[in-house]
């Protein structure tokens, strides 16, 4: 099989997985106590590492663009090109990297074993539609949690890059504040919180498939699991441009 | 009164009709159920890739039976299980469920006939997330039963497998023994007409392998269960093909080998080669069988 061949294919399947698992939405039974377990485990287990992570980007992105603004003599614009590269890039696709690998990775490697340990067989023996039980809830827990994390990777950011422009570049918290809030457009939220939308459905659909798909005993979990984390960064990157020009678009996003 | 045999009831069945009381009927409907086999197979094949995994396997499970598929591994054994519940569709050929034909049916309709049948895997498959307890109430939760009618059924479950100790256990606390009989327990809640053994015993010391075929046996005399039994140890053979389990006065339920007593043990045996059925028969045809592999088989060498 080519890999054009290969990659329709795997096109075809993950579709499939995510028609089953949406259309199964409609009939009972309905998992709600699994779908609001999963979104504490990914919603809220998360939230640690996004922080963490939202909270440096921020501080990093002040500590190398100050001094440039300086140069420029526009160091009242600092809160402006933070707030802007965050809310509409930095925070949305690094969340959702975090979570590609924190998450992404758990779903297919749990996915993974229990295909090999015929837990999966088990289950559809026992008249239950895996799509419904394992994968939807899935679905839905990232696609509503990572907005969530999105938001709060953003609040972070912007947090941490005020710590670092007031200690160690002197800029009063006012200016920045003030430079945060004219550089934000309604737009700009709206744009970040779509983002990670597609990025939930990307993440889940692509490590349910990868875990549903393994073969080849517990070195099959483990290939299974790299390439659900893999391939899931990769399209979230490569997809977050199309969607981008997109939501520009749509939205009528101004240049800064 | 009901004279016939059951083939000619079923040819004559307007004639019985007529002519029978409603307690002979629902008698002469009952033997004409008992005929329908619990499960075909007719000229079965799959292959994948370019390997043939099935190659026009044809047999048939009465009600009450146990078939046990003896056969070499990766010799289509788990696959023919694998297909009776609809994991596996069949290349050609058809299956059939209490005579009702499931080879095209989609997963949806397959749900439905799933519910008639109980499957043990060959290494338990129990959920690791769940206690031995959910594991068992598993299908009962799914289809929404009362907590207090899931508990009952549970521990009888749990009693039937001489496991009701181990009810608040976690599946990685269990031993591979007590891994296949909760197993046994999940298989049979909802007291399922045609119960699947994937391998029960691989892996497994002799008593406790023991222990899995008398579970097997209880299920074919005493609830008059129709099973197949996919092995490839012949102790198995031994134990399903000469014993049989009766109930004492004391309720108590003992296993009695043949010759005791006149009885007729209805268990036999499905061999495969190669994705073909080579033989099919009793014990004791099977171990006079010249068969070169059958032989091989027996005799290791």
């Amino acid at each position: 099989m080519n890999l054009l061949q290969k990659f329709l294919l795997e096109l075809q399947e993950i579709t499939l997985l995510i028609t089953a698992a949406f259309v199964g939405l409609f009939k009972s039974p309905r998992y709600v106590k699994e779908t609001v377990k999963q979104m504490d485990l990914i919603g809220v287990g998360s939230l640690p590492i996004v922080i963490l992570t939202g909270f440096f980007t921020g501080g990093v992105l002040i500590l190398q663009t100050f001094p440039l603004l300086v140069y420029y003599g526009a160091q009242g614009e600092s809160g402006k090109a933070v707030s802007t590269s965050l809310i509409r890039e930095l925070g949305p696709v690094l969340s959702a990297l975090m979570v590609s690998g924190r998450i992404g990775s758990a779903i297919s490697a749990e996915l993974g074993s229990m295909v090999v340990s015929q837990q999966i067989d088990a289950m559809r023996a026992l008249g239950t539609d895996p799509y419904r039980k394992l994968v939807a809830p899935r679905l839905i827990a990232l696609i509503f949690m990572l907005p969530f994390l999105t938001v709060a990777a953003d609040v972070f950011g912007l947090i941490g890059g005020g710590i670092v422009a007031s200690t160690l570049f002197n800029q009063d918290y006012g200016v920045f504040l003030a430079s945060v809030r004219n550089g934000i457009t309604v737009e700009d939220i709206i744009s970040g919180v779509i983002k990670p939308l597609f990025f939930g459905l990307i993440i889940g659909s692509i490590a349910c498939y990868k875990g549903l798909s393994t073969t080849g005993g517990t070195v099959g979990v483990g290939r299974s699991t790299t390439s659900a984390v893999v391939l899931s960064s990769i399209v979230v990157i490569i997809f977050d441009f199309f969607l981008s020009r997109a939501l520009q678009s749509i939205l009528d996003v101004r240049p800064v | 009164m009901v004279s016939n045999t059951s083939e000619e009831l079923i040819s004559n069945n307007e004639i019985v009709e007529e002519e029978l009381e409603p307690t002979d009927l629902e008698d002469a409907v009952d033997n004409i159920e008992r005929v329908v086999p619990a499960i075909e197979f007719r000229d079965v094949y799959l292959s994948f890739d370019d390997a043939t995994i099935l190659n026009g396997i044809s047999f048939t499970v009465r009600r009450g039976e146990t078939k046990v598929i003896l056969g070499r591994s990766g010799g289509g054994k788990s696959t023919t299980i694998r297909l009776i519940l609809g994991l596996l569709k069949p290349d050609s050929g058809q299956i059939l469920i209490d005579g009702e034909d499931i080879t095209h049916y989609s997963e949806n309709e397959m749900m439905e006939v799933r519910k008639k049948v109980g499957m043990v895997f060959q290494e338990g498959a129990l959920f690791d997330s769940l206690s031995v307890y959910d594991n068992v109430a598993y299908r009962l939760h799914e289809q929404g039963v009362s907590e207090q009618d899931v508990e009952t059924e549970v521990r009888r479950m749990l009693r039937f497998v001489d496991l009701e100790d181990a009810i608040d256990k976690m599946p990685d606390e269990l031993s591979g023994g007590m891994r296949r009989r909760v197993g046994i327990a999940r298989a049979l809640v909802g007291d399922p007409q045609i119960v699947l053994f994937d391998e029960p015993t691989a892996g497994l010391d002799p008593p406790t392998a023991r222990t899995i075929c008398e579970l097997a046996i209880k299920l074919r005399d005493l609830e008059d269960v129709s099973s197949i039994f996919v092995t490839h140890e012949l102790k198995n053979l031994e134990y399903l093909s000469n014993e049989y389990a009766v109930v004492d006065e004391n309720g108590d339920v003992n296993f009695e080998q043949e010759g005791e007593k006149l009885c007729l043990i209805n268990t036999e045996i499905v061999m495969l080669k190669e994705g073909k059925v080579i033989f099919t028969g009793k014990d004791d045809e099977f171990y006079a069988s010249e068969d070169k592999y059958i032989q091989t088989f027996v005799h290791g060498k």
